[in-house]
């Protein structure tokens, strides 16, 4: 922007700031400097209507309240003015330990994708005078998957609430497929990120992950155009679709092996019996273990790949389709 | 986000004024160019630019007024510019969202002081503090360790910890000298100098186990230096030999997930992918194709696969062996 350009707008919302009454497009261009002055032209007066449909498109969307009205019934035109209420930050005090807490706060964002809001949002809270310090204390260093090319367009489109068509391609398909959504949300999990929403076409709610969206995010039609439900837990909705409910499964461990299973494991004591890998080599008992999972079937890669220090008892299920993998990666050579 | 670019000078411009207001006593213009994050140089320029603007009349007692002392500045005329401009909805969804993410990790910060924060950050917030806010961080929550770690680096000291190395299946006992906290992709991990191996080593938080606090200071030593962490966690190894899978249409996410140098669509089997990893890690390799489950075939090399199958027969056996457990006896 250039700096005749920002003069003007500064001076603009000073002058709108500074009165109560409306004031009018051409006392605006009569008073603030930097505007095409009316030489009685034609050419002139569109110029400087340019250049003020423009002013105000510009201080709208960094969020300045511009308010257009008539202060009396003998107006002839409409006015402008900016209510102080409605443009100052209200005032805020923080004590020290809850300024450190916004300060590690928005260090989470650092180097992801609303660092940009984050830092504005920090220098508008010490120019309200609020004293955040996120330079001391802990040595951390938070990094988010920021290299996500349909973050941007998900992200707006949610926060407008407009619908969003993009193309997208499940690992497994080898073609993407159209999708029509209603965003709710975009979220990070495990670090990676997912968009939430209405499922237009599916008449279901479901999360697609960004990094199989193919191309960028088309919004559609207005703004407003839905409220997710208000009670909605959108972290909750991407760790939803990867389990169900909690299931028991019990296996047996050789002595000293599956170390990491058995971090997760409620120890039961030694199998009694002789089988199913109980004392069969005649050398020590075997370890019987209780796991807790929601994802029984990816228990059952993590004990296949455990091979033969770990055999499940129960459920049958579980076992079976240990016994399924450990058939298929038996004729592997 | 929206704020960068073109609106980025126009939302400096107008919190300058309020953010001198803020501090009566002035700001040396360094300090002011870091909070703003610009260079010293563009600072001056926003300063230059904002003495020439001021109330209508732009007479010499209308116009934004700025002292300078040394190399401090200082405001002496706001022309009615005290407060900065309320939050923008991206600004009031960053710091509402990192409160909330902030408010779901214990043992990081004190929970009743980031809910307060967080109640008072809202309610400036406005609308946009009460609406479903339009993104979520979800970050691994349940580390027991985060707040001894914490501790330990908070107060320079050296940790004694349990580890388990997944890799090679195994609790390993460590002395270390913690060096910072890291959160990639949601997860917590220490970076510290490990003694017993002399190296910068990552500990992942939910790995570690029986965690103390010593009684001496932390000193990595010189040589100890932070590892760069944008280009991820996982670097490659260029010269390591070889790892060469065939995976089958529904496995094609372990391209995705692991750095894999080469990716090529195959008819064999439809729909599939071959990739290929280095590692020098071979007990890793095993691992991963073993609980793909049959999802992923070795190309090469020829031991990975003999060892996968190997393992499997055994396992095998001894479910034929030992049949059914005896009724009664099982889970």
């Amino acid at each position: 922007m250039s700096a005749k350009r920002a003069e003007r707008l500064v001076n603009l919302v000073i002058a709108l700031l500074g009165t109560r009454q409306y004031v009018t497009a051409a006392r605006i261009r009569a008073t603030v400097p930097g505007y095409e002055p009316d030489d009685g032209t034609a050419r002139a007066d569109e110029a400087f209507k340019r250049m003020f449909e423009r002013d105000k498109a510009e201080l709208r969307e960094m969020g300045v309240p511009l308010e257009t009205g008539r202060t009396s019934v003998f107006d002839t035109e409409d006015g402008y003015r900016i209510a102080r209420a409605d443009y100052e930050l209200p005032e805020i005090t923080l004590t020290g330990e809850e300024a450190a807490a916004v300060g590690l706060a928005l260090r989470l964002w650092e180097s992801a994708q609303l660092a940009g809001a984050a830092h504005s949002a920090l220098v508008k809270l010490k120019a309200a005078g609020v004293e955040v310090d996120t330079g001391r204390g802990l040595p951390l260093q938070p990094r988010l998957d920021s290299d996500e090319p349909a973050f941007e367009a998900c992200y707006a489109a949610a926060r407008d609430r407009r619908a969003l068509e993009f193309d997208y391609r499940r690992p497994d398909e080898q073609e993407p497929a159209r999708r029509h959504v209603q965003p709710w949300g975009v979220v990070a999990w495990h670090g990676r990120w997912y968009l939430v929403g209405f499922d237009l076409d599916r008449q279901e709610r479901r999360s697609f992950r960004l990094s199989r969206v193919v191309g960028t995010p088309r919004a559609a039609g207005p703004a407003g155009a839905f409220e997710p439900p208000a009670d909605v837990d959108l972290a909750a909705m991407v760790a939803g679709q990867f389990g169900g409910a909690e299931q028991t499964v019990v296996v047996r461990a050789r002595p000293g092996t599956a170390v990491g299973l058995r971090r997760h494991a409620t120890p039961l004591g030694a199998a009694a019996d002789r089988a199913a890998g109980g004392t069969g080599n005649g050398g020590e008992p075997w370890d019987r273990l209780e796991l807790r999972t929601t994802e029984p079937m990816r228990l059952a890669d993590q004990l296949a790949a455990l091979g033969p220090d770990v055999l499940v008892e129960a459920p049958a299920a579980v076992r079976d389709a240990v016994i399924e993998r450990l058939t298929r990666l038996a004729t592997m050579a | 986000m929206t704020t960068a670019g073109t609106n980025e000078r126009m939302t400096r411009l107008l919190t300058l004024v309020p953010y001198l207001t803020a501090h009566p006593e002035g700001v040396p213009l360094a300090e002011a160019a870091r909070d703003f994050g610009v260079p010293e140089r563009q600072l001056r320029r926003d300063l230059e630019l904002l003495w020439m603007c001021g109330l209508p009349g732009y007479g010499p007692g209308d116009l934004i007024d700025l002292s300078f002392e040394g190399d401090r500045v200082r405001v002496t005329f706001t022309a009615g510019m005290v407060r900065p401009l309320r939050l923008t909805t991206d600004e009031a969804v960053a710091l509402v969202v990192a409160l909330r993410t902030l408010l779901e990790l214990p043992g990081l910060a004190e929970r009743e002081a980031v809910s307060r924060a967080l109640a008072k950050v809202s309610a400036v917030a406005g609308h946009a503090g009460e609406r479903v806010s339009p993104v979520a961080l979800s970050v691994d929550a349940r580390e027991q360790a985060l707040a001894v770690v914490r501790d330990a680096l908070e107060r320079r000291r050296a940790l004694h910890l349990h580890y388990y190395v997944p890799t090679r299946d195994e609790r390993t006992e460590r002395t270390v000298d913690p060096m910072r906290l890291l959160l990639v992709d949601g997860r917590w991990y220490l970076e510290a100098w490990s003694r017993e191996v002399a190296g910068v080593r990552l500990f992942r938080l939910d790995r570690i186990d029986d965690v103390q606090v010593l009684d001496e200071p932390a000193a990595p030593p010189p040589q100890a230096a932070p590892r760069d962490v944008e280009a991820g966690l996982y670097q490659p190894e260029p010269g390591a030999p070889v790892v060469r899978l065939r995976l089958a249409r529904w496995a094609r996410w372990v391209a995705e997930y692991y750095p894999v140098e080469e990716v090529r669509e195959v008819d064999d089997p439809p729909g599939g992918l071959v990739v290929v990893l280095r590692t020098h890690d071979l007990a890793w390799a095993r691992r991963l194709v073993a609980s793909l489950g049959g999802a992923a075939t070795v190309d090469a090399p020829a031991e990975l696969a003999r060892a996968v199958a190997d393992d499997a027969r055994a396992a095998l056996d001894r479910y034929a062996a030992g049949a059914r457990p005896a009724p009664g006896r099982g889970g």
